[in-house]
């Protein structure tokens, strides 16, 4: 205790460490702060992966995000061994099953090898004759092992394949997810803190500032934006980031910063001198934190579903992302397909679905352990 | 409470020209005007733009402009002419929409909190088993599901599949090709006779409760009106010479409805099952046990309605929910009201409407808000007071 003093320490962090109170806050006495720092840093990080572990659904949450993760790194690498871009690019890539046909005169009795001469004028060239064989390709090909170039998952109706645009379309969501959460966490975090501890006008002005926001029909705004600029990726999880940031939020966290403000360390930091921007960055906003990972967690989840249904929608401007994946199959005229062409709509479909799973159950998990009275009695 | 309604009120009316604002702001973000629309045309000569222009009032100062656009909104409901639906105004456009939109809100916002609060209270209740970890399962996927897959599955399984709705639409073209009636006029029609009926009821249950001192009596009563009330507005349309196409509307409005509904139902019943678990643990819980009240006493009158409050705040966020949700619902089940009309303006660069369409859902946003605000202050005596 006296070293850390001796050194000039901070005042919250060594009350931090009598705080916790146990024989082996002696040991730290003689080591130097950020060791100290580490280890309760350390403890406190073992203790929360103890209780979030032993909720199951949590755990399974995590391991569908780590299965995205994974997919999400090996796209690059595939492509770059085994995948030839020309085919399998998510974009530009095109192959297609080739099947032959011969051309009959009116209704063909085997559709799988014959085709009117009807049908084969619309859909190759208006010269050719019946009893002419011609070769027609398929698309979207259903999944397949087959061949020197299978299609795991098929292809779309513009003969691309759907696995390679799953996996591609995961970093797609994984990268505006993050960029989304972090700028909502940073603002709301910053925003919650010094408003409830300054309170006043400021606190006045960005509560209201978070009420407008909370009234604006975010989809809809969304969708304006997006027709009226030209929206990519980072624009759009900016976006959502900070009206994230400013809105709900920030009105949840600025009421647990309140009741972090009026603990008597906060009290006592500052009859020890602890200047205003002291308190606040280094007592307000690590309490609130854990709340803001949390919130942070429910953000991805947002953002992904909204970014999906914008460009469902097609008003991104982003090269392949699992909603436009099923906005292709919608505009092929393969909406009401179902199970008979399920490779078109239900990887894409899935996949947003699960990511979303997978992020709102760890944040389920992460609340029960930030919140005792959830858990299970 | 008439002071807190009057507050609230002038402080939603004061956002909603903030809101108004921004979105007329956003537009003037945009680079050029209308008039630019005319450039690409080589026939059309520069003093024709300019014409226009000044027709349209785009040579006056911003804020000149500014002015007008809000003068016009509000005093007389003016929001310009739809370019897409060209002679046509917006406000025109826009209000034989909204009904539908309307009613599809409404409706899948009723269901779901209905569903969604009796699932959550009773999974509460038997905690623990099977049926719960499934309910809650269910519940989470519901939640996260990417609605828009998930709409063209319910489309595709219940109108494709089994055939039990309609695929898509408000109206059976061929049924109503020399009708004698208008579909909006059978639809405004359906729309009185349930809320005559809701208000009837409610009215009733209340003039029950002061009547039936008796608990069983209450409740009988109130089953036996309900049915009532049902069986009434089932032979009033039965009966109708427009039942058919009275029930093709119906039809058509099931399955949107419930698609967009659970979707809602599982955030709810997920919030009322954590909303009634803390209740569950509070001290008046346990003097009601040991008073010996029966289980469903103690489960409906003194949980439940504690655990209400989070829930009825909850309506907020479903709002923005149903709002979001509602705009691809209208899409995926072409259901004309206003977010398919949204989007489709914005697909034809319709501004005018598609700025209609935003302001409107914007009004619908604050009037929910609004009713949650009010519900939560009739709920909660502590709101009111302070």
């Amino acid at each position: 205790m006296t070293t850390t003093k001796d050194q000039g320490a901070d005042h919250g962090a060594a009350t931090g460490a009598v705080a916790a109170g146990s024989p082996a806050s002696d040991a730290f006495a003689h080591q130097p702060l950020w060791k100290v720092r580490l280890a309760l840093w350390r403890r406190s990080l073992g203790k929360t992966w103890g209780l979030f572990r032993e909720n199951k659904m949590g755990m399974f949450g995590l391991g569908l995000i780590l299965l995205f993760a994974c997919m999400a790194i090996a796209h690059p690498i595939l492509m770059a061994t085994v995948w030839d871009p020309k085919i399998y690019d998510p974009v530009t890539g095109y192959s297609a099953v080739e099947l032959q046909f011969v051309i009959v005169e009116g209704e063909p009795t085997d559709p799988s090898t014959q085709i009117s001469l009807q049908e084969a004028r619309l859909r190759l060239n208006p010269t050719v004759k019946v009893g002419q064989t011609v070769t027609i390709p398929v698309q979207p090909a259903p999944p397949s092992l087959k061949g020197p170039n299978p299609h795991l998952l098929g292809t779309d109706p513009q003969g691309r394949d759907i696995l390679s645009q799953l996996l591609y379309s995961t970093r797609a969501a994984f990268f505006l997810g993050a960029v989304a959460a972090l700028t909502t966490v940073l603002i709301a975090t910053t925003v919650g803190s010094i408003a409830a501890y300054f309170g006043g006008f400021i606190d006045g002005s960005l509560m209201r500032l978070s009420d407008l926001i909370l009234l604006m029909p975010l989809l809809p705004v969304l969708i304006l934006v997006s027709a009226l600029f030209e929206i990519n990726m980072v624009m759009l999880g900016l976006m959502i980031g900070v009206l994230g940031g400013f809105g709900g939020v920030a009105i949840v966290l600025k009421a647990q910063a309140l009741s972090v403000k009026v603990k008597s360390y906060i009290d006592a930091a500052r009859v020890a001198g602890g200047t205003h921007w002291h308190i606040v960055l280094r007592h307000i906003i690590p309490n609130v934190l854990p709340l803001s990972f949390l919130y942070m967690m429910f953000g991805v989840t947002e953002a992904i579903a909204i970014e999906a249904t914008l460009s469902f929608f097609g008003l991104l401007n982003v090269p392949m992302t699992w909603g436009i994946m099923i906005n292709t199959a919608q505009n092929n005229g393969y909406l009401l397909s179902g199970t008979s062409y399920w490779w078109l709509l239900f990887p894409a479909g899935l996949a947003v679905t699960f990511l979303c799973f997978g992020f709102f159950l760890v944040g389920r998990g992460m609340d029960e352990v930030i919140n005792p009275r959830l858990r299970a009695r | 409470m008439l002071k807190f309604f009057i507050g609230r009120l002038v402080q939603m009316v004061i956002l909603f020209v903030v809101f108004l604002s921004i979105v007329w702001l956003l537009l003037q973000l945009m680079p050029g005007d209308i008039s630019d629309t005319l450039i690409g045309n080589p026939d059309i000569p520069m003093s024709v733009r300019l014409e226009l222009k000044a027709r349209l009032g785009l040579d006056q100062p911003l804020l000149q402009q500014y002015i007008t656009y809000i003068t016009n909104f509000f005093f007389r409901f003016d929001m310009g002419v739809s370019f897409s639906r060209f002679p046509k105004d917006v406000s025109a456009v826009l209000l034989e929409a909204l009904p539908r939109t309307l009613v599809l809100f409404l409706s899948s916002t009723l269901f779901a909190f209905w569903l969604g609060f009796k699932t959550g209270k009773l999974i509460a209740w038997r905690r623990g088993g099977r049926s719960e970890q499934f309910l809650i399962v269910s519940g989470v996927f519901l939640q996260t599901v990417f609605y828009p897959w998930f709409a063209i599955v319910m489309l595709w399984l219940f109108g494709f599949v089994f055939g039990w709705f309609p695929i898509g639409r408000f109206i059976t073209a061929e049924l109503w090709l020399g009708a004698p009636f208008e579909a909006n006029d059978i639809f405004g029609r359906l729309i009185w006779t349930v809320v005559i009926a809701s208000v009837a009821y409610g009215i009733a249950r209340i003039v029950i409760g002061r009547v039936a001192k008796d608990l069983v009596t209450r409740e009988r009563l109130a089953m036996l009106l309900g049915l009532l009330v049902v069986a009434a507005v089932v032979g009033y349309w039965a009966v109708n010479p427009a039942a058919k196409f009275a029930w093709d509307i119906v039809h058509h409005t099931i399955l949107p409805v419930i698609t967009l509904g659970l979707v809602a139902f599982g955030a709810i019943m997920l919030l009322t099952r954590a909303s009634m678990l803390e209740t569950l643990g509070e001290d008046y819980i346990l003097t009601a046990r040991a008073k010996g009240l029966p289980d469903n006493v103690i489960r409906d009158r003194h949980a439940a309605r504690n655990a209400m409050l989070p829930v009825a705040t909850s309506l907020v966020l479903a709002l923005s929910f149903v709002i979001g949700g509602g705009i691809v619902t209208e899409t995926i089940f072409s259901w004309p009201g206003m977010g398919l009309l949204f989007l489709q303006a914005i697909n034809v660069s319709d501004i005018p409407l598609a700025v209609g369409a935003l302001a409107i859902t914007g009004v619908l946003a604050l009037v929910g808000h609004l009713v949650a605000d009010v519900l939560y202050a009739v709920l909660d005596p502590r709101i009111r007071i302070a």
